[in-house]
This record gives C-alpha cells, sequence and structure tokens, in this order.
C-alpha cells in the first residue's frame, strides 16, 4: 500500500498522519519531502503519527532517523506517535527505540513538546 | 540438490519495482510452503532488504546489471539466494548499526535485518564476481503453531527436473 501523508496544526505543533508502508522509494520519498518542506516553513516541532503505518523496512528507517537528524540540526524536535506492533518492534531491534520520544498518546506527546 | 528440493529461480531488473517483485514471489512461496503469518513478515523483509543491498550497494544502481534471485524449498527448510553483479563484499567489514556510533547512521540495517529475522545467513563469492547472499528458514512443523495451515496455494514452485 503506498504511503500518504495528511498534516495538522495542533498549536505550535504540526501533526503529520502517515498510512501505509515506508519503504525504499516513494514512500521513503514522501517522508523525506514532508519533513524538509516542514523544516521549510519553519516548523521544527513535528509529531509523527504512525498507527496506520504497518510495514517499514531499513530504507524507511534510515528516513525516519535523516528527519529526526534534520529537525534536530534546526533545533527541533521530532516525537513519534502510536506505533504498530511491527514498527515498534523494528525500533527495538535496532537500538533506535531509546533515540526517538515514542507515544502511545496524543495529548501526552503535544504537551512533551513545551516541556 | 536433493530429488525433493523446488527450485525457483528469476532474474531481476537493478531498479525499485524489483524489490517489492522479490518480495511478493517469495511470500507467495512460504504462504503456500506453509509459514505463518510472522514468519512470512520476516521472510518478506528479509528478501526485500537483500534485494536492496544488491540494487544498492552490490549493483550501485546501474540498469545494465541484473539481480538474481533463487529460492530452494527443502524438506525442512526455504533457502534464499540473493546475487548481484558488484564487486563483492566481506561481512566482517560490514559496520555494527548497534554501535553507538551508527546508531544515527541512515544506512547500513539491511544485514543486520537479514540476520535478525533468518535462522541462517550468511554471504558469499558470487560465480561472477559480485556478492551472493544465502539465508534461509526452517519450515513450520507440521500442526505448529507458526504453521497457517495454508500450504498448496497456486504459487508452489516448481519442481526442478
Amino acid at each position: 500500500m503506498a504511503l500518504h501523508a495528511t498534516h495538522r496544526d495542533a498549536g505550535d505543533v504540526m501533526v503529520v498522519d502517515f498510512s501505509g508502508r515506508i519503504t525504499l522509494g516513494e514512500g521513503s520519498a514522501l517522508m523525506r519531502k514532508t519533513i524538509r518542506g516542514l523544516l521549510e516553513d519553519q516548523r521544527t516541532k513535528i509529531l509523527l503519527n504512525l498507527a496506520d503505518v504497518d510495514y517499514i523496512d531499513s530504507s524507511g528507517i534510515g528516513e525516519l532517523v535523516s528527519g529526526f537528524t534534520a529537525v534536530k540540526n534546526r533545533a527541533g524536535d521530532l516525537k513519534l506517535l502510536h506505533l504498530t506492533k511491527k514498527v515498534r518492534d523494528l525500533l527495538q531491534i535496532t537500538k533506535l527505540y531509546t533515540v526517538f520520544d515514542v507515544f502511545s498518546d496524543e495529548q501526552t506527546a503535544l504537551r512533551s513538546f513545551n516541556s | 540438490m536433493a530429488p525433493d528440493t523446488k527450485h525457483l529461480e528469476v532474474t531481476l531488473e537493478t531498479q525499485v519495482e524489483s524489490v517489492n517483485l522479490a518480495e511478493e514471489m517469495c511470500l507467495r512461496v512460504a504462504e503456500a510452503a506453509g509459514f505463518g503469518e510472522d514468519d512470512c513478515y520476516r521472510i518478506g523483509m528479509s528478501v526485500r532488504e537483500g534485494v536492496i543491498n544488491a540494487f544498492h550497494y552490490g549493483n550501485q544502481e546501474r540498469p545494465e546489471k541484473k539481480i538474481y534471485l533463487a529460492v530452494d524449498l527443502t524438506s525442512d527448510k526455504m533457502i534464499i539466494h540473493v546475487l548481484d553483479e558488484g564487486t563483492g563484499f566481506k561481512l566482517s567489514d560490514v559496520p555494527d548499526p548497534l554501535a553507538e556510533e551508527n546508531l544515527l547512521s541512515t544506512s547500513g540495517r539491511g544485514i543486520f535485518l537479514m540476520r535478525a529475522f533468518m535462522d541462517e545467513f550468511d554471504v558469499v563469492p558470487g560465480r561472477n564476481g559480485g556478492a551472493e547472499i544465502v539465508m534461509s528458514k526452517k519450515l513450520p512443523a507440521p500442526g505448529s503453531t507458526s504453521a497457517n495451515g495454508q500450504g498448496g496455494q497456486s504459487t508452489t514452485p516448481q519442481q526442478e527436473a
């Protein structure tokens, strides 16, 4: 299933709802384009909602890390919300679960950007 | 090759679409062989990573080069071979993606994932100088919880003569 992304404002945080697969090719490219576009618009507080992302490969993981680093380099924060079991397991075995701030509740995630 | 081994092979173009094609093909074989959903996911992911490795690192994304994918289904395991037309590499030269200094690397996790998801994994010199990834997964015991009971689907590999 192709990746889709929609944005919504939540105060000074931009929430991006992704759905589909983040894999080599269009999926990874869309994630890159989405995050880079937000940074160009000076949006540096980004919450990626991955509730409907059921598959991610090493290319998608690489793109997540790339986005995380790009946002950090702009003194911002990129956090993750609602990981599916497969995505959570992948982040755990690659030790990235400890790198990202991961939330299961959106309001808690939004509040964390200003704490 | 043992007489009861079923063999399937395909030559893939060096393009992104080959990754999905290889994954889908091997998933059908794995489902037909009786692997359950979790094992099918692991096999599919490993095939993806093997072909991504051949596409990107082995063949350097050069369209004139080919990727060779082969699947052997023996009486006890599914063996997958992914061969590229690159210059080969040694597993010992692959950086550990779990090392602190590599955690934020944007690449280099494919080999790690294949090792994690398959029962056996190795890289050997290919017949044409490239790298050949060889990985396998044991077939589920009949009636085990890992078997999906959906063996005998239409995409059964061909019996080699």
